[in-house]
């Protein structure tokens, strides 16, 4: 039998495309046919001059450690709220999506006055020599922030779903409880890990509001690469900016693919077990 | 103190001094990481006084921010959800063509960083950009005003609506509509009557994450709108001014009209939650864009 092919498709898919078409594509078009049009040499000029090479250095460096502590943060904030039963977790459970409810302009003063020298966690820190706030450091804890719900949100329902019957095999066979976390748990949860790893490292490249703030923002030491661009446009260096912009997109298309590839990988995995 | 979920025998990981460590430093970072900046925003917004706090919110330049924000939501949501519920229509109750990468492209702003987004809008509608110097010659202002903002707002929270149906739609099938339409329903009848009560609670999830987005958006915002103050200065935007002119307090005031937006939206998403919304295939629909693929029925 043939399927009834319902109404409603022209009207849908002409308004989609439109939209698709007028917001989405047609800038990133923009944006790739002006860094196109400023020839191989000059391109490769202004995306590997020292300025720019920092700023990668930086930004990649800062969003390695953020996503390695959101890996151990997030795993625990996820194991906390799936296997333990304590007095406000549904609260806890909320307050994680904070980070993505927060305008990052906003989290990014927060962050700022608590980790300056005079602020709560500022003043502490500096007796005892470690300076948060225009440092590295400050990159590091303002990307932290911004992603660590997406660690917490892939691993948690893979948790949850995890059958008991595999850690009692373990407990059975008289395995200890790390060895049964390392060698049957950790498995399970590897593939939501990874994506959840790829999404906040993704986030952390592309991250600028709550950076800025507290990042200092010196060239060669504190300069993200997504500021470097924003700098040469208001320099009016357009087609620098343009060529680090196109430098963002490509890695923001290759960090899309291997994060697709992770969470496939996870649901497929989700949706056998 | 934690306890074990009562009547099952203990897991890996329920050994009490384990249970108690690992639920005391992961509560502890909690709150240093999540709670402190929630709450010295209140703090410093109030730390002149609720005088000042108030004189800082009925400032022009602060209220004249809140209605261009307001503003912009009013035109960016309700657009962007018309295009979340059409292309979760196309793609979940048609078949054809390019579908995945429909979908892919759908999701693309999620990767994009705003900086980016927000130099792209320059390439087509500045001077420098496609449509600059035609624009220009026709006196249509696009950068620097309001219509920048909207587009640009629209950009980054493009996949909002449509992430949250997608995934629904696909589960729901297609049944449903196929069963109304021949009975002579027709389609917007159907829409409206068959697909609309199954989808509202994530159509109403979608749309609050979208509201959220657009009013809190910073970097590419900051990018079109050229930062006029008490004319193209949106909250965020007017956050940032206000801290780079050594106005803390006035900064945090104004900032904690959008940290308790936040707030608003956190419990909007657990009450929607609690009715459903949300839960089918997290964190993004693009995760599902093997299913996306339709099933094929003999």
């Amino acid at each position: 039998m043939r399927r009834r092919v319902l109404p409603g498709l022209p009207l849908a898919l002409g308004i989609t495309l439109v939209y698709v078409g007028i917001i989405v594509v047609l800038p990133l078009a923009a944006l790739v046919f002006k860094a196109a049009s400023l020839g191989p040499e000059d391109y490769w000029r202004i995306i590997s001059s020292d300025r720019a090479f920092a700023s990668y250095r930086v930004t990649v460096l800062c969003a390695l450690a953020a996503t390695v502590f959101n890996l151990f943060f997030g795993l625990s904030l996820a194991w906390v709220l799936v296997r333990y039963r304590f007095p406000g977790r549904r609260l806890v459970d909320a307050l994680v999506d904070l980070p993505f409810a927060l305008p990052t302009a906003v989290a990014g003063i927060a962050l700022t006055t608590l980790f300056a020298t005079n602020g709560w966690f500022g003043g502490p820190l500096s007796l005892i020599g470690i300076k948060v706030a225009y440092t590295p450091l400050g990159i590091i804890v303002a990307m932290s922030f911004t992603s660590i719900p997406f660690i917490v949100r892939t691993v948690q329902p893979v948790l949850e779903e995890l059958d008991p019957a595999l850690e009692e095999a373990g407990q059975t066979l008289g395995a200890s409880d790390l060895s049964i976390f390392v060698s049957v748990i950790l498995p399970l949860l590897t593939p939501a890990l990874l994506a959840g790893v790829s999404l906040s490292f993704a986030r952390s490249l592309g991250e600028f509001g709550a950076i800025i703030f507290i990042a200092g923002n010196q060239p060669f030491s504190t300069e993200i690469t997504a500021l470097l661009a924003f700098i040469r446009l208001e320099e009016y260096d357009y087609p620098a900016s343009a060529a680090i912009a196109s430098v963002m997109l490509l890695t923001a298309f290759v960090m899309l693919t291997i994060t697709n590839l992770m969470q496939a990988r996870a649901l497929r995995y989700t949706a056998r077990g | 103190m934690a306890h074990n979920i009562r009547g099952k025998p203990p897991r890996v990981g329920d050994n009490k001094i384990f249970r108690g460590v690992l639920l005391g430093i992961v509560l502890v970072l909690v709150g240093l990481m999540i709670v402190a900046p929630l709450v010295v925003i209140a703090v410093e917004a109030f730390s002149k006084g609720i005088v000042y706090f108030a004189g800082s919110i009925a400032d022009p330049d602060t209220r004249h921010a809140i209605m261009l924000t307001v503003i912009t939501a009013l035109i960016a949501v309700p657009i962007n959800t018309a295009f979340g519920v059409a292309a979760a229509w196309a793609i979940t109750k048609h078949d054809f063509r390019g579908k995945r990468l429909l979908t892919v492209i759908i999701e693309l702003p999620f990767s994009v960083s705003p900086i980016v987004a927000g130099v792209s809008y320059l390439f087509v509608y500045g001077l420098q950009g496609l449509f600059g110097p035609a624009l220009q010659s026709m006196e249509i202002k696009i950068l620097f005003a309001l219509p920048g903002i909207v587009l640009a707002s629209m950009f980054v929270t493009a996949p909002f609506v449509a992430r949250e149906l997608i995934p629904l739609m696909q589960a729901q099938g297609r049944d449903l509509e196929e069963a109304a339409t021949s009975l002579g329903a027709s389609g917007w009848r159907t829409f409206i009557s068959v697909t609309l009560p199954n989808i509202k609670w994530a159509l109403l999830y979608g749309v609050v994450l979208c509201n959220s987005r657009v009013m809190g958006e910073f970097g590419a915002v900051s990018v079109v709108s050229g930062n006029i103050r008490g004319q193209t200065n949106t909250l965020p935007l007017h956050i940032e001014l206000l801290y780079h002119d050594y106005n803390a307090a006035g900064s945090f005031a104004a900032a904690s009209i959008l940290a308790g937006l936040a707030i608003v939206t956190l419990i909007a998403k657990v009450a929607l939650e609690r009715q459903g919304a949300g839960r089918v295939q997290r964190p993004t629909a693009l995760a599902g864009a093997d299913s996306i693929i339709p099933e094929t029925k003999p």
